[in-house]
């Protein structure tokens, strides 16, 4: 019986043990990633940036240079690398409360400088290493720590749309949103992924990657319960599509 | 004949089920009397009956499921 | 380069280059401005890296990220933007990240003024960000000293890998004065930067990771251990003062940049009322020269502690004096900058000034 590899663990992440909550689509995620960089050649090139929030352990997950940013700065520190090393793959992995909470400035004025670098936005509509708060992200209605009776427009203000905000900066050159509920989703994730990195390769300028996560714990949903309601009440909010493919050379 | 042969990673299980979820041919189930040192329950298969998709590890977080296809 | 005239802030500027500065980041504020202006046109010049940042927190976040790819850094502000900075800094501190940031004091509190000041003495000597960490910090009092220091100040801060910062007020920033940008730098082995986040193919089998987290507290506990080490080691290394006049003075004037200028003349004038008065001048102040304390004659009357501000340094004279000496302490704060007369006149009304 002759066997042929079809599925394994990518070179790009560590032997490390994810330190996610079961079900936790971080580590989907981070496969997409490590394996884009894999599958690109660069990983001997690439410094990811590791932002502060559950994914804060993330330069111990991927088989790259890593630098920890404080909270919110991961785009400033992204900035500096490839500015020094523009020949180098940037990445910076970060989450709702990192980037579109406290670091949403220098989120923002990475992609209108046109930063060569790659963000990997990962949107779970909460604060989860924290415990479960709400994020600028969070639904109208939901329930977290800090929103008990359900976020309300009045007092919170409305979900952010990040991407829907980015796309009209003229330095991105690609920005997508997209899930990983589904096998589907997962590699139409993976797709968009590794362009955005192809397009750092080429010198196209910012791109961006939103990808809606998932938060069992906090949600107090099961795992595969919380996949469900990122198809059923975050995609209407925060809806899959292409924002941006410039595919305009940066030179 | 199988088409496909899963090798699994127990320790790095946390038992979350999403593969048993998303196995399009159902034959995945979590083992009720087998915990891994973390204390999840790890998955089994009916390994007779395995397409060799790959779907349950291409949907595991945590890189548990090598996919062999068998030639 | 023979002598010219040059106005501070450009000097600082020039002198971070001739000192192996590859990359600033920085983002305008009085009164500092003219350091990433001239920057902005030279680095662009030279194939470096400048960026002007969306913001201060920004700014020392791109040094940061630069710092730990290996480069050498600067940062430039004043005040007001330091003290947004105090975050980057303790993590830089943290990583152990070598960078020079430049502080070009400036009145406050709060928004403040933009007249010279010396009211961050506590905000760059016991730090504004969290946990037990020192930046390497040096008072010039001429320009052509801020040269000097600047750049030793880069292989100060890969040696110790910290961050270390050259800290000035507006008057030496915004005033002109002739300077030789070529006086030889104290020669230091500096090793490889192979802890830099540089790519894997740079240094195979090994992977680097600029980080200051440290969960396990026995690890952290263990880093801070190391960082005392360090810190021990620039305090027996680094540590600089002046002492002017000091064979045998009846009072002794402990005065920094701007004020030390401002001393040096007010001794001239006490000369001529027949007061032989003497300056401790710290270059260093952190490590601040305690050791200078313990080299006062036994005719002295007290010290005079003057700086631009309410009063900060003075806290560091009175545990390094260990109550030996009576202590006085003439000040202006808001931009004001004290006339050697008036320094004089409190030298003679010591008592007046006495602070307890």
């Amino acid at each position: 019986m002759e066997l042929e590899m079809k599925y394994q663990k990518t070179k790009g992440l560590t032997d490390n043990p994810l330190s996610y909550c079961p079900g936790c689509t971080h580590g989907i995620i981070h496969k997409l990633v490590a394996e884009s960089l894999e599958e690109l050649g660069v990983l001997d090139h690439t410094v990811g940036i590791a932002s502060v929030g559950c994914s804060v352990f993330s330069y111990q997950f991927f088989n790259a240079d890593m630098e920890q940013a404080a909270h919110g700065r991961a785009c400033a520190v992204a900035t500096g690398v490839k500015r020094i090393h523009p020949d180098n793959v940037v990445f910076t992995y970060q989450g709702d409360g990192d980037l579109a909470s406290i670091g949403i400035a220098e989120t923002i004025h990475a992609a209108n400088r046109g930063e060569n670098i790659t963000v990997i936005f990962v949107n779970n509509a909460i604060y989860g290493m924290t415990g479960g708060q709400m994020a600028p992200t969070s639904l109208i209605g939901q329930k977290t720590t800090t929103s008990q009776s359900g976020r309300n427009v009045l007092q919170h203000g409305n979900p952010i749309k990040i991407s829907e905000m980015f796309q009209h900066i003229d330095g991105v050159a690609y920005l997508e949103r997209v899930s990983v509920f589904n096998p589907k989703q997962v590699r139409n994730a993976k797709k968009a992924i590794k362009k955005a990195f192809q397009y750092q390769i080429e010198k196209k300028g910012f791109t961006m990657v939103e990808i809606l996560s998932t938060c069992p714990v906090n949600w107090g949903k099961t795992p595969v319960d919380a996949l469900k309601w990122v198809e059923e009440s975050m995609v209407p909010v925060f809806p899959l599509q292409l924002f941006k493919d410039s595919g305009v050379s940066h030179e | 004949m199988p088409k496909g042969k899963l090798t699994f990673d127990y320790e790095k299980c946390k038992g979350c089920g999403i593969c048993v979820a998303f196995c399009p041919v159902k034959i995945m189930y979590s083992d009720k009397a087998t915990l891994n040192k973390s204390g999840y329950n790890i998955i089994r298969y009916d390994e007779d009956k395995c397409i060799g998709c790959a779907t349950c590890a291409m949907m595991c977080p945590d890189s548990v499921i090598t996919v062999e296809v068998i030639k | 380069m023979a002598k010219v005239l040059m106005k501070g802030n450009e000097a600082i500027a020039l002198a971070a280059v001739k000192g192996g500065c590859d990359a600033f980041f920085g983002y305008p504020i009085t009164p500092q401005n003219e350091v990433p202006e001239y920057l902005s046109k030279y680095m662009n010049e030279h194939g470096k890296v400048f960026v002007q940042a969306e913001s201060e927190v920004a700014a020392i976040n791109m040094v940061y990220g630069a710092a730990g790819a290996g480069a050498r850094v600067l940062t430039s502000s004043s005040s007001p933007g330091i003290a947004l900075k105090q975050e980057g800094i303790t993590y830089i501190a943290g990583a152990q990240l070598p960078c020079v940031i430049c502080s070009v004091m400036r009145g406050g509190p709060g928004l403040g003024s933009i007249q010279p000041s010396q009211g961050d003495y506590n905000q760059a000597t016991r730090g504004g960000g969290n946990g037990d960490y020192h930046v390497i910090c040096f008072a010039p009092e001429t320009i052509q000293e801020t040269i000097d220091t600047m750049k030793e100040a880069f292989d100060i801060a890969d040696y110790y890998r910290n961050p270390v910062m050259i800290l000035v007020d507006g008057l030496i920033g915004q005033m002109m004065e002739s300077v030789d940008f070529d006086r030889p730098v104290k020669h230091r082995f500096l090793p490889p930067k192979d802890w830099a986040a540089t790519g894997t193919k740079n240094h195979p089998g090994k992977r680097n990771v600029i980080n200051s987290l440290y969960l396990e507290p026995k690890e952290l506990e263990a880093h801070n251990n190391m960082l005392a080490k360090k810190y021990a080691l620039v305090t027996q290394n680094e540590t600089r003062y002046e002492m002017i006049n000091m064979e045998d003075p009846d009072y002794v004037i402990v005065a920094y940049g701007t004020m030390s200028r401002v001393a040096r003349s007010t001794i001239e004038i006490l000369k001529e009322k027949k007061l032989n008065v003497g300056i401790i001048r710290p270059i260093s102040l952190w490590p601040f020269p305690k050791i200078a304390f313990d080299e006062i004659g036994k005719n002295c009357k007290g010290l005079l502690v003057t700086e631009m501000s309410m009063g900060q340094m003075i806290q560091d004279v009175q545990i390094s004096n260990r109550g030996r000496l009576p202590i006085a302490f003439y000040g202006r704060s808001g931009g004001i900058v004290p006339e050697p007369e008036e320094l004089a006149e409190a030298v003679m009304n010591f008592e007046k000034w006495r602070v307890e």
